[in-house]
């Protein structure tokens, strides 16, 4: 790949990226989110066409018009989002679109000689050829896709964060595959954020930021300070407006909380007028514990304490009326109700002010709108205004301004300036320091270490599912958060 | 490792059972009952069970395929009155019945295969558009036919749905063994096919199926055309049954063949069902119909019985699958 750039709108995602792969090596391609690495796999697979630039495989140039494209000539890829059909056996899923027939009647036999052949590669207790892929762990999952990817003779396979969800066990064997794979002449690009595991698995890697490659080498070569200080950078320091605010009494406490999908107790204290940042990666276990906190998830273990009651079974109703809000990190499914105005989706937990004998006065719902469209400085015409007409910034402000409508205490928000512009962003953090100071709490969860550093109070970091550390954010830099997400402690340099 | 697989047996042993233990227990319940006894147990009765099944069998049978592949047909019970219809004005017209015939069949494959395209160049979901299909079909049926009846010459097509049939060797009606050809027909083509692969895959996970390189436009379109054929196939038998195309006929029938899918274990989001649970299906309500009336019940309770057989049906194999994941 040499050269490739690829804009979206006004933002560049790769600025002159190249990009040279060895047959049968393992090149780990690194960066943090947003940094343009699944813009990279997504132009190679033919899913993405690049503004400019070149691609050529085994000498041959290489212009795909589509994924299939991509598929035929012999790119995989194997998503986090698993491309299996639940219903059918695993080796009807490995077979899926390449049967062995003759004149449309299947020829069983061939074909279970062939899947034979191929699990012999991706060896995995669980996985016989007549099991329904769902019943598969997600491990055993993610290794019959190989299994498939490889029946398509695949000559480079690209995977995108395969251990975020496996067992030890699971990723070891993983591990075992991907080298036999490379002795086998197959190329693997592998993305993922665990930089030990990548040191282990990989024989050279790409760095990209901001969608630069900032650095090429081989892993042997290099070590683990390197990697994290090519991935920082030298991050200009944003400006963070901090409005002074003061903590008080402790408003809401976890303990040994454990929720249904969380793979480990958290012990959590927030205190008024305080902002406790929570870092880590995505899947690091954040969103599970907010989820569990705010009672989307039921609890297995623990109880929380919120303005001094106590619950052990958490429901959202319950914790509104006590005094938290939660904003979801997805707003288009879960965060907001698109194809309803403005004044709904503000209004949508308590429509206690604008009830007259059970019916719904409009009139004053409009006007409560409107005048957090005004606080908030939303670009809107009117507060019947459908939400999907806003810009995802927009969209945003509205999703908090709900919780203040609700008149909220302590305020979960999880990554509330995910994929929104820079003034958006900044009218968030200042709006979140307003918000301490005036005696709330916030827990706020993001990926995005410049501005946990420079919002947050304290920050705790989440790695594989525990909370690793928790410490101010003045004894907090951005390399340490980074290792301690990425590697689960503290390098000494 | 052994264990697991014994397991594993008993489970597909289960699924295989499930919907038989059902209609056993139906039959077993009407045999034990003294009133209706001598005359449930009979040859005849079952017989006639047979031939009362085939019209809302053949429809199931497409049906079938449409479910697992994650869709669903409203107008086939449109189509099969359309098709009647369209058969006795052939023969009015001086067309000979195999030409009326087959007419009729092709009627019911073009309204499927309108509703596959539909489906698939309007990405709009098979609910509206067979939804749409089941008043235009209906509202055709009822013009060709100027809103009465059809009245058509007795011909041999008529001898097709017949309780004692013309040759006797045959025993029991042609249209029952038309069924029971079509049903393992069916049954190849899911399970030995590449057709038949890339219909579960589809009702499986559809976004995948595009993935692995399955042309799914192409395999929906001729998912609904044959299941068009089979309700144009249906229709001829009612026809034969009634000996007059009558365009008011059938109206509610595809609820119960879409019941009859579901009973038979046909998840409505798609990427399950048998023809062989589907089959199972049609006989559990015919035979409870059949029950019913023995036991001189009025046509409501019926009704309700089968309606909480859907319900409990259904449920049963929630709670089955909810095991095993």
């Amino acid at each position: 790949m040499d050269a490739l750039s690829k804009s979206f709108g006004a933002t560049q995602a790769l600025d002159q990226v190249s990009f040279f792969l060895e047959k049968g090596e393992v090149h780990a391609l690194l960066g943090e989110n947003g940094a343009g690495k699944s813009t990279m796999v997504k132009i190679l697979s033919g899913a993405v066409k690049p503004d400019s630039g070149s691609m050529t495989i085994e000498g041959e140039a290489y212009s795909p018009a589509g994924p299939l494209d991509g598929r035929r000539r012999g790119i995989s890829m194997i998503y986090q989002e698993l491309n299996l059909a639940p219903h059918l056996t695993v080796e009807e899923n490995i077979m899926l679109g390449q049967e062995i027939h003759s004149r449309g009647f299947l020829s069983l036999k061939s074909m279970k000689a062939r899947v034979r052949e191929a699990l012999e590669i991706v060896h995995h207790p669980e996985i016989s050829p007549d099991i329904p892929v769902r019943k598969l762990s997600v491990g055993a999952k993610q290794l019959v896709e190989i299994a498939r990817a490889l029946m398509n003779r695949a000559k480079i396979l690209v995977m995108d964060e395969p251990t975020s969800s496996l067992s030890q066990e699971d990723s070891l064997r993983l591990f075992e595959i991907v080298r036999r794979l490379k002795t086998q002449g197959v190329s693997v690009i592998y993305i993922s954020h665990f930089l030990e595991e990548v040191q282990k698995v990989a024989d050279s890697f790409t760095v990209l930021r901001d969608g630069r490659n900032v650095g090429t080498g081989r892993m042997e070569e290099t070590s683990l300070e390197e990697l994290i200080q090519l991935m920082v950078g030298q991050k200009f320091t944003e400006l963070f407006p901090r409005v002074e605010h003061v903590p008080g009494e402790v408003l809401l406490s976890l303990r040994n909380l454990r929720g249904r999908h969380m793979q480990a107790e958290a012990s959590l204290d927030l205190r008024r007028g305080e902002i406790l940042g929570i870092a880590g990666l995505i899947g690091a276990g954040r969103t599970e514990m907010l989820r569990s906190v705010f009672g989307l998830d039921s609890l297995e273990k623990g109880c929380i304490v919120i303005s001094g009651t106590e619950t052990s079974r958490p429901v959202p109703r319950w914790m509104i009326a006590h005094g938290a809000g939660m904003m979801s990190e997805d707003r288009q499914s879960e965060g907001l109700a698109l194809a309803r105005s403005i004044a709904d989706n503000m209004t949508l937990s308590d429509f206690k002010p604008f009830l007259r004998c059970g019916l719904l006065r409009t009139n004053s719902q409009r006007k409560a709108a409107w005048d957090l469209v005004e606080k908030m400085k939303i670009k809107a015409r009117t507060p019947t205004q459908k939400v999907f007409s806003l810009s995802g910034g927009n969209q945003q402000k509205v999703a908090l301004a709900r919780l203040l409508h609700q008149k909220a205490d302590a305020f979960l928000l999880d990554e509330p300036t995910r994929g929104i512009d820079v003034i958006s962003k900044a009218q968030i953090y200042e709006w979140i320091g307003e918000l301490a100071r005036q005696g709330k709490s916030v827990l706020f969860v993001s990926s995005y270490l410049p501005e946990l550093l420079g919002v947050s109070d304290r920050i705790a970091v989440f790695h594989r599912g525990q909370i690793v550390a928790v410490k101010d954010a003045s004894e907090w830099d951005a390399q340490s958060l980074m290792s301690a997400a990425t590697v689960g402690r503290t390098l000494d340099a | 490792m052994s264990a697991a697989k014994g397991r594993t047996r008993i489970g597909t042993l289960l699924n295989v059972l499930g919907p038989f233990v059902g209609l056993i227990l139906v039959i077993a319940i009407f045999s034990l009952i003294p009133e209706v006894q001598d005359r449930f147990l009979r040859v005849g009765n079952f017989k006639s069970v047979a031939t009362q099944s085939v019209i809302v069998a053949l429809g199931a049978l497409g049906m079938t395929l449409i479910i697992i592949s994650g869709g669903i047909d409203l107008s086939a019970a449109s189509n099969i009155a359309l098709s009647s219809v369209i058969v006795a004005y052939a023969i009015n017209a001086g067309a000979g019945p195999l030409g009326a015939i087959f007419l009729g069949i092709l009627t019911g494959g073009l309204i499927g295969f309108v509703n596959g395209s539909l489906i698939t160049t309007l990405r709009l979901v098979p609910f509206i558009v067979t939804l749409g299909m089941m008043g235009i079909g209906r509202g055709v049926a009822k013009w060709i036919a100027g809103n009465q009846k059809i009245d058509a010459p007795l011909t041999w097509a008529n001898e097709l749905m017949a309780k004692s049939p013309t040759p006797s060797w045959l025993l029991v009606a042609p249209g029952i063994w038309i069924m029971v050809v079509f049903a393992v027909l069916m049954a190849v083509v899911l399970r030995y096919t590449v057709f038949g692969r890339h219909v579960f895959a589809i009702g499986s996970n559809e976004a995948t199926a595009r993935l692995c390189g399955i042309r799914t436009r192409q395999t929906k379109i001729l998912i609904y055309t044959v299941s068009g054929l089979f309700c144009g196939l249906s229709g001829v038998m009612e026809f034969s049954r009634l000996t007059v195309g009558d365009p008011t006929v059938a109206v509610g029938l595809e609820l119960d063949i879409i019941a009859a899918v579901v009973i038979g274990g046909g998840s409505l989001s798609g990427g399950e069902g048998s023809i062989m649970g589907t089959m199972i299906g049609v006989f559990i309500m015919s035979f409870l119909r059949n029950g019913c009336t023995m036991m001189g019940w009025p046509n409501y309770i019926q009704e309700i019985i089968i309606g909480i057989i859907i319900v409990v049906a259904v449920a049963l194999d929630q709670v089955r699958h909810r095991r095993d994941v």
